[in-house]
């Protein structure tokens, strides 16, 4: 038999039992002190963008919008500007892009899906490891191994497409009996080569990544529908990856425009505004840095410090949206079917 | 092959053991569905000796166009051509666009496997002859020039600066990354969301900016040498968004049920990180470390402002001018005498041995466990938490939806 129990009138009242999600003893003391630790990483990393900022402030005030405007660098002669570095550094960027995505996507495509499965992980170990090998490496194989047989390549270009702006050279005469090579070499085109190769690996593990998640009931649909592997790959890989395939090339135009040493091992310094890819000469902000450091006073510097500000933000910029695309994909969404 | 025996009426439901059809045919072996057969592989074969040939044929009897480069290129057009044809004799546009798309894969990803493979070789190769005398290993390169022999100087001296600098690189950026992530991860709040876009953005810093921001505030501003701690303090500065951000990534990917078993039990949030969140994401976190340090000691541009170039072995840090291994490449390349550029290809194929050996063991610690016993370490995703995307972004992928009751 149940009983109600009884009211006892004479116990105290009963309160609901307090409840804090605040910590209490250890857990305060790391919770603070984990706390401390993301402050102290806030205002170091915070700190370099404020400061780069702060830095750069003098500069853009004393020159002005012409600091975007001037090609040359002559802090002598009080003429500095940036146009003719950031149009290099988005020219080497270029290059580096129209070679690096196509073979990025056809790399990415071929490990998701076209690899025998078990040679899957070893060629994703192989991409990976090319993104680790270090950019000097780049720079050497560029300058060493590539260079004159990237001379040739621009010297055939020259001649048969040599009506493009891009594909001109001044002062060389490509059908010369004599080949005159060496106004062919340290170009942005070879510097963009070896860049390309830096940002390959990068692109193609954000794509593959991306692929690797296409919804496999999709793809044995588009299968059992009597597509081929290149109709399926077309008809729901590529639409499903399409963030990723955007994202990632846009992650690696980002490291392109930042890369130094490749750059600077290979490209004879020139301050000049021209498209001219295949010839020599050219600069980059990355480059200028490395190259004008050393012999700077405290103007020189800020001014240093304004173009590596600016370059910054175009690489910031160029993330960001990155990082949009491929969170707006519709990579990862409707996957549990 | 089976016949139903016949059945007495007293014997209904009773059960009878087949009897087997000697008269019946012997079972075919069922075709492999997906395999190509011998005439489908003789045809894709054939296709690429054909196009070889006819690029053969084309650039050395035909057409002036002499030399490998034309070669090569005559013979994918080639080889494109006759698969083209091959494959619309069997099964038209569909079947020919569907063999180009997979020729096209194949060479695009063999261009890129040559591509990495000549870079090795062709590096090991051209230091191969000054890496063959051992003092290379054992000497530094104080009174050496830059015409010397090989049986003078070495590289001692940059291995030895390499190590110092990332070993500081590596003080500073592992308990700040680290924490960061956990901050970010396990505390969380509005604060924190501003901790990880102010990371994230910095992940942005170009490295040659990185260097500059340490030689303008420690060198000129603060008026200190060029060190070894300044090359430390720049590459920390590098990695150190790099380290956070991979971090975190590897910190999301922990399964939400396990910290929720942990809290449920009565541990504290403390003994939660401590004792399972960490553990739990130990491979991650080692193969995030590792691949970020390799990138710290390969990246030259921020050493190259602030370490300076020394010659000889410096082992203090904070005692001057020191060297390491990109920057001993960078400025023996730069003399242009052949025996440098010699040592630079050897002092080149170190570092990469340096970076390959970091890269492996940090594949062998991210390998999941194949433990016999049954209590399992769950796996983290390694697709997920792939480091090396570690510029990218963490997408809303990452942090998979809590698998609840209303979420099966």
């Amino acid at each position: 038999m149940t009983t109600l129990p009884i009211q006892d009138a004479s116990a105290a009242e009963v309160h609901p039992r307090k409840i804090s999600r605040k910590a209490t003893g250890a857990d305060k003391v790391f919770v603070s002190s984990i706390r401390v630790v993301g402050s102290v990483v806030l205002v170091i990393t915070g700190g370099v963008g404020v400061f780069l900022g702060w830095q750069a402030l003098p500069t853009l005030r004393h020159y002005g919008f012409g600091f975007f405007t001037e090609a040359a660098w002559q802090p002598e002669a009080d003429v500095v500007g940036i146009a003719a570095v950031l149009t290099g550094t988005v020219l080497v960027a270029m290059v580096a892009m129209s070679i690096a995505f196509p073979l990025a996507l056809i790399t990415a495509l071929y490990i998701s899906e076209y690899a025998p499965a078990r040679m899957r992980s070893v060629l994703v170990s192989l991409v990976d490891l090319m993104a680790a090998v270090p950019s000097i490496i780049w720079g050497l194989w560029g300058s060493y191994l590539i260079m004159e047989h990237a001379a040739g390549l621009a010297m055939w270009l020259d001649r048969n497409l040599g009506f493009i702006p891009f594909f001109q050279v001044k002062d060389a005469d490509p059908n010369a009996g004599v080949p005159m090579l060496s106004r062919y070499s340290f170009s942005m085109f070879v510097a963009g080569i070896a860049v390309a190769m830096m940002v390959l690996p990068m692109a193609c593990a954000v794509m593959r990544q991306v692929f690797s998640q296409t919804p496999q009931g999709e793809k044995e649909a588009a299968l059992a529908l009597g597509a081929t592997r290149w109709g399926m790959v077309r008809s729901v890989v590529l639409p499903f990856g399409r963030g990723g395939i955007i994202g990632g090339a846009m992650l690696g135009l980002g490291r392109a425009l930042g890369e130094t040493i490749a750059v600077l091992l290979i490209l004879s310094p020139s301050f000049e505004v021209k498209p001219r890819i295949l010839e020599i000469g050219g600069n980059t902000v990355s480059a200028l840095i490395a190259g004008r450091f050393g012999d700077a006073s405290s103007s020189q510097l800020s001014a240093l410090l304004a173009a590596g500000f600016v370059l910054f933000l175009i690489t910031l910029v160029v993330n960001t949206i990155a990082a949009t695309i491929v969170n707006r994909s519709r990579s990862g969404a409707g996957t549990d079917a | 092959m089976t016949l139903a025996p016949e059945t007495d009426a007293t014997t209904v439901g009773q059960t009878f053991l087949p009897r087997y059809d000697e008269d019946a045919a012997p079972a075919v072996p069922r075709a492999s569905l997906g395999r190509l057969t011998a005439d489908e592989k003789f045809v894709r074969v054939g296709s690429v000796v054909s196009g070889v040939a006819l690029a053969w044929l084309i650039t050395q009897r035909l057409l002036p166009l002499d030399g490998v480069p034309w070669f090569l290129v005559m013979a994918f057009v080639c080889t494109m051509v006759v698969t083209a044809v091959t494959g619309a004799m069997t099964g038209g546009a569909v079947e020919a666009r569907d063999r180009l798309a997979a020729t096209v894969m194949n060479v695009g990803a063999a261009i890129v496997l040559v591509v990495l493979v000549s870079a090795v070789v062709f590096v090991a190769y051209k230091g191969w002859h000054a890496l063959t005398h051992v003092n290379f290993f054992t000497q530094d390169m104080s009174g050496v020039g830059p015409k010397d022999e090989f049986d003078k100087g070495g590289v001692l001296h940059a291995i030895v600066g390499s190590l110092i600098q990332v070993g500081i690189a590596v003080a500073i950026t592992l308990p700040l990354g680290i924490g960061t992530a956990i901050f970010m991860t396990e505390v969380g709040g509005r604060f924190a969301r501003l901790v990880r876009t102010v990371v994230e953005a910095m992940t942005a810093l170009p490295s040659i900016v990185a260097g500059l921001f340490i030689y303008t505030v420690f060198i000129v501003a603060l008026g200190y040498p060029r060190s070894g701690l300044a090359a430390g303090l720049a590459i920390s500065v590098m990695m150190l968004p790099i380290i956070a951000r991979a971090s975190d990534v590897v910190l999301r990917v922990v399964p939400g049920g396990l910290r929720e078993a942990s809290l449920a039990l009565g541990a504290s949030r403390w003994r939660t990180v401590w004792h399972v969140v960490l553990p739990t994401a130990r491979p991650g976190l080692a193969t995030a470390c590792i691949l970020g340090i390799a990138r710290g000691i390969g990246e030259t541009s921020p050493v190259l402002l602030t370490s300076g170039n020394a010659q000889f072995m410096v082992v203090n840090p904070t005692d001057g001018v020191m060297n390491s291994l990109p920057l001993f490449v960078y400025s023996l390349v730069r003399t242009g005498e052949p025996n440098a550029v010699a040592r630079a290809f050897a002092g080149a194929t170190v570092l990469l041995a340096v970076v390959m050996i970091l890269f492996v063991t940090a594949r062998l610690i991210a390998r999941p466990k194949r433990t016999k016993t049954t209590r399992r370490r769950p796996a983290v995703d390694l697709v997920m938490a792939d480091p090396l995307v570690e510029m990218g972004p963490v997408s809303s992928a990452s942090n998979p939806p809590a698998r609840t009751e209303e979420n099966p």
